[in-house]
């Protein structure tokens, strides 16, 4: 009854008697024209609509644009590699301390015990939980993905071998496979840590596209597919994957916060981020003695990933309820 | 039955003696793109033992108007005006008024059983579940009326069926049970929702017996909603035609079907496919021109078709099927639900493997054929499902769709996939701006043009459709039949056409093929078999099919009561005992059960 079509202005009324109105059949005739497809009135793509449905959820965008800032300011403000940023501190330097090393103008997070600016600590460490944890959420997303559909396309033998792997990842405590494959990877440097952190969560997402493809796969269009000739990688990529894309995207999205965290407890446990390198949770580790004395240490680097962790479930939410119009909540 | 006791049509004043009326209902819903007016402003009575169709096509509103009788609306719905059922006005009563309502005075039958009914409780726990609610009867006593209520509704053995779970049933016992807890409570008013709809047709025509027995027997008003002329002219004693929210006419049974005076009701009529009117109703079919020695397009030898199933015996779905399908011809599989046409069609298409037999297209035996060759020879069959909302990608606008088995053929370029998109547009009379539209802003008529065209796209030799028209309103229907028509005697391709509608096939197949659980029952051309049929279960399915003429329907009832008869089969009518005893709830003016309240709180909890 909501049709969608209502909501397009100077449509018009699509019955089928309207016969065949060829708008430029000669231009096309010719063969000659640069844009020869007819049809200029406004249509929304699948993708269009969700976009225009997550637009309106108001904590979504403003995460994103929390989110966005927190992104920015963290790789500017101290700079990347060998890029310098504004930030005019270093975050390796020791400087002469402030009285007990409170916040200041001159140092807006404080100064750690030693005296070296907590700005900076803090960005380096937003920096590297931001690689881990998109890293992580890409490479568990792909790896998820993957498999799930391996398993739920091609069903018989190829997906019991794929879930009972599923299965024998997910029995295996997260936390403890983490911790000792991570302490021996971040030798290789953070984006060995994201490597194995991501190898390690992908099992809720291939377990959620084997079930989306379960049903994907059953609808005739992949049927139609199937009888034309289509190869089966065709009719993955093309016709099964693009619509499961609404629970890939939530999932990868709600696995980057999880990542997150994931990364801090391993830190703060001493298994993730080495020193002289920081993250946030290391920050925490190393300060945990100082939240009586010296709170702001502890409060600044666990702000950064409340902040973080929170903005990214709030977009995970809003893709949620773009994607899926049905579970519409009366909004405000 | 006779409709001469039927007055009138047009505004009636008298209010007192309707059991359920609509006064200037108008239903609103609000919706993400602004109101949507569902119903604007009808009025509408049912009175005593009168059945009262109303008709119209998806979207008109007819179902939304029945929900208004029993308060159930979503929430975003506004509802004007007035509902009565028998004396209670719908919206002035509140939750708890609301409930003791339902079921007690008006009751409602489901489109479909399967989902009507819980699948995790017994047959017996759903019966008396409602009897017990509005106090009617409790414990054995309750379970005692259930089995009388089995046994009227004709379901043999009530007292072993009262254990069992809904999927022991058949669909048409499921529908029975409903239909029985419909009247548990002997409402005054039932609203029959689409009640056939997703049945076979001798079960149709089974459940529409009962229906019309229940009334006469019951005197129960019944509120008749469908989209079908034929069901319409089998039941109804008044017509309501429903067009986008209005009543645009309304009458006798006989006035509206046969001397329609608004124009949609008139479009409406003509639009209806007539079993026995033969080809020529939508466009001429071409006389097939294909030499006896030519290749048969499809030939079917011997086919065998099993489904495995886990922990269970193999199911036989087809067994022993031999067919063909000469170039240019149409052959109409026609069969009920289980009769194996679908996996015919899908084995056909190489979709399901054979179990022994062969699958010859064009002479090819399709089961011996791997990769490459199998691909080559996919190119020269189309295909054209039932449900015009799963069969195109949501993601791919429609111009992608279409040219999509070109690209998986690797055929032309960029330019020339366009132009063909565009001839096939053209085709399947579809405005040339759809190309870059997306299923979902198309209409179901529509989408099944699209689905048609994606089959025509590789011009192939032979089309495999599987009820393409099945999901679609009649005028919709009538226009994708017109131009299919059209489209063959256009490109020849020939067509296993497959079909539960014998008007339908009626007036497109050449031949006509019957299944019965996975065997041929009887094969031959059109005139053959279905207007002079041979086998005894063709005589059922034909005869069991309404017309949407009531005076030619009444007829074909009675010549189909006494095929029954001679057959030795019961026409299928509500019993009843003769010391049955209308239930009667004890409440008091409150609408709480006075005596047995506590009983009735222990129940709930």
């Amino acid at each position: 009854m909501s049709d969608i079509r209502n909501s397009n202005p100077g449509g018009e009324d699509y019955e089928p008697q309207i016969s065949a109105s060829g708008v430029d059949a000669v231009g096309l005739a010719a063969g000659g024209s640069a844009d020869p497809l007819p049809g200029e009135d406004k249509s929304y793509s699948q993708g269009q609509l969700v976009a225009r449905r997550f637009f309106r959820h108001r904590a979504a965008v403003t995460s994103m644009i929390v989110l966005g800032i927190i992104i920015v300011v963290a790789f500017t403000s101290i700079g990347v590699g060998s890029i310098p940023g504004w930030w005019p501190k270093d975050y390796t330097l020791q400087y002469d301390k402030i009285g007990d090393g409170a916040p200041t103008w001159a140092y807006p997070f404080g100064q750690d015990t030693g005296g070296k600016d907590y700005f900076a600590l803090v960005m380096r460490g937003t920096q590297f939980s931001l690689i881990i944890a998109f890293a992580v959420g890409i490479i568990s997303t792909v790896v998820g993905t993957l498999i799930g559909a391996l398993a739920g396309f091609y069903r018989g033998w190829l997906e019991s071998i794929l879930m009972r792997m599923t299965d024998v990842f997910i029995v295996i405590p997260l936390l403890v496979i983490a911790a000792v494959l991570g302490k021996t990877a971040s030798g290789w440097g953070i984006l060995g840590l994201a490597l194995v952190l991501g190898l390690v969560t992908w099992t809720g997402l291939a377990r959620l596209v084997r079930g989306e493809v379960l049903s994907l796969r059953e609808r005739d269009f992949v049927l139609a597919a199937q009888a034309v000739g289509t190869s089966p990688w065709r009719i993955i990529s093309r016709h099964v994957l693009p619509n499961a894309v609404g629970v890939i995207i939530v999932s990868a999205t709600l696995s980057i916060s999880s990542a997150i965290l994931l990364e801090t407890s391993l830190s703060f446990l001493g298994f993730g981020v080495q020193p002289p390198d920081t993250s946030l949770g290391t920050l925490i580790s190393e300060y945990q003695a100082a939240f009586a004395t010296r709170p702001w240490l502890f409060w600044w680097p666990g702000l950064m990933i409340l902040t973080i962790a929170l903005c990214v479930n709030f977009i995970g939410d809003g893709l949620r309820d773009a994607f899926d119009p049905r579970q519409n909540r009366t909004k405000d | 039955m006779t409709t001469l006791d039927i007055s009138a049509p047009g505004p009636v004043t008298a209010t007192g003696d309707a059991v359920l009326s609509f006064e200037d209902l108008s239903v609103t819903f609000k919706t993400e793109f602004g109101d949507v007016h569902a119903v604007k402003g009808i009025d509408l009575e049912v009175r005593p033992g009168e059945v009262v169709a109303l008709v119209g096509e998806s979207g008109s509103g007819k179902s939304v108007t029945s929900m208004t009788a029993l308060g159930l609306l979503p929430r975003n719905a506004r509802v004007g005006g007035t509902i009565r059922v028998g004396n209670k006005e719908v919206g002035a009563l509140d939750g708890r008024g609301l409930r003791s309502m339902r079921g007690n005075d008006v009751a409602m039958v489901f489109q479909e059983p399967m989902t009507a009914l819980n699948p995790v409780l017994t047959i017996g726990d759903q019966l008396t579940e409602g009897l017990q609610l509005h106090g009617i009867a409790f414990g054995k006593q309750a379970t005692a009326r259930a089995a009388e209520l089995l046994t009227m509704v004709g379901i043999p053995e009530p007292e072993r069926r009262l254990k069992q779970y809904p999927h022991e049933l058949s669909g048409g016992q499921r529908q029975r049970v409903v239909i029985a807890m419909a009247i548990a409570c002997d409402p005054k008013v039932i609203i029959a929702d689409e009640p056939t709809t997703a049945l076979d047709v001798t079960v149709q025509a089974d459940i529409l017996d009962l229906l019309r027995s229940l009334k006469d027997k019951l005197n129960t008003g019944i509120l008749l909603i469908t989209h079908n002329m034929g069901v319409v002219a089998d039941m109804a004693d008044r017509v309501a035609v429903m067009l986008k929210g209005d009543l645009v006419e309304t009458g006798t049974a006989d006035q509206v079907l046969n001397h329609p005076r608004h124009d949609y009701t008139k479009r409406l009529l003509a639009a209806v496919p007539h079993l026995g009117s033969g080809p020529g109703q939508f466009g001429d079919v071409a006389p097939v021109d294909a030499a006896p020695e030519d290749l048969p397009a499809l030939d079917l030898g011997n086919l065998v078709i099993e489904y495995h199933r886990v922990g269970k015996p193999t199911f036989r779905a087809v067994d022993d099927v031999s067919l063909s399908v000469a170039q240019g011809e149409i052959v109409g599989l026609v069969g009920e639900s289980g009769s194996g046409k679908s996996t015919i069609a899908k084995c056909a298409l190489g979709l399901i493997p054979a179990a022994s037999g062969s699958v010859s297209i064009l002479g090819t035996d399709f089961t011996k054929l791997r990769g490459k060759e199998l691909k080559a020879l996919r190119k020269r069959i189309g295909v054209v499902f039932q449900d015009p909302a799963s069969s195109l990608n949501p993601r791919l606008p429609i111009g992608d769709v279409i040219a999509e088995p070109l690209v998986v053929h690797k055929e032309g370029d960029e330019r020339s996939r366009r132009r063909r998109v565009l001839e096939l547009l053209d085709a399947v009379e579809l405005p040339r701006s759809v190309y870059n539209r997306y299923p979902h802003e198309l209409s179901g008529g529509q989408r099944q043009r699209v689905s048609i065209a994606r089959a025509l796209t590789l011009d192939p030799e032979l089309l495999v459709a599987d009820e393409p028209t099945s999901a679609l309103d009649v005028s919709v229907q009538a226009n994708v039949l017109k131009m299919f028509t059209a489209l063959q005697e256009r490109y020849k391709f020939a067509c296993l056409f497959v079909s539960h509608d014998l008007a339908v096939i009626d007036l497109l197949a050449h031949r006509v093929v019957v299944l019965q659980n996975g065997k041929i029952v009887e094969q031959g051309p059109r005139e053959e078999v279905l207007h002079h049929p041979r086998e005894e279960y063709t005589q059922r399915l034909i005869a069991a099919a309404p017309v949407p003429e009531p005076l030619e329907q009444r007829r074909r009832r009675e010549a189909r009561h006494a095929l029954l008869n001679q057959l030795g089969d019961d026409v299928a009518e509500l019993v009843i005992e003769d010391d049955y005893e209308r239930p009667v709830p004890k409440r008091d003016e409150g609408g709480t059960p006075s005596g047995l309240a506590g009983l009735t709180d222990a129940d709930n909890n």
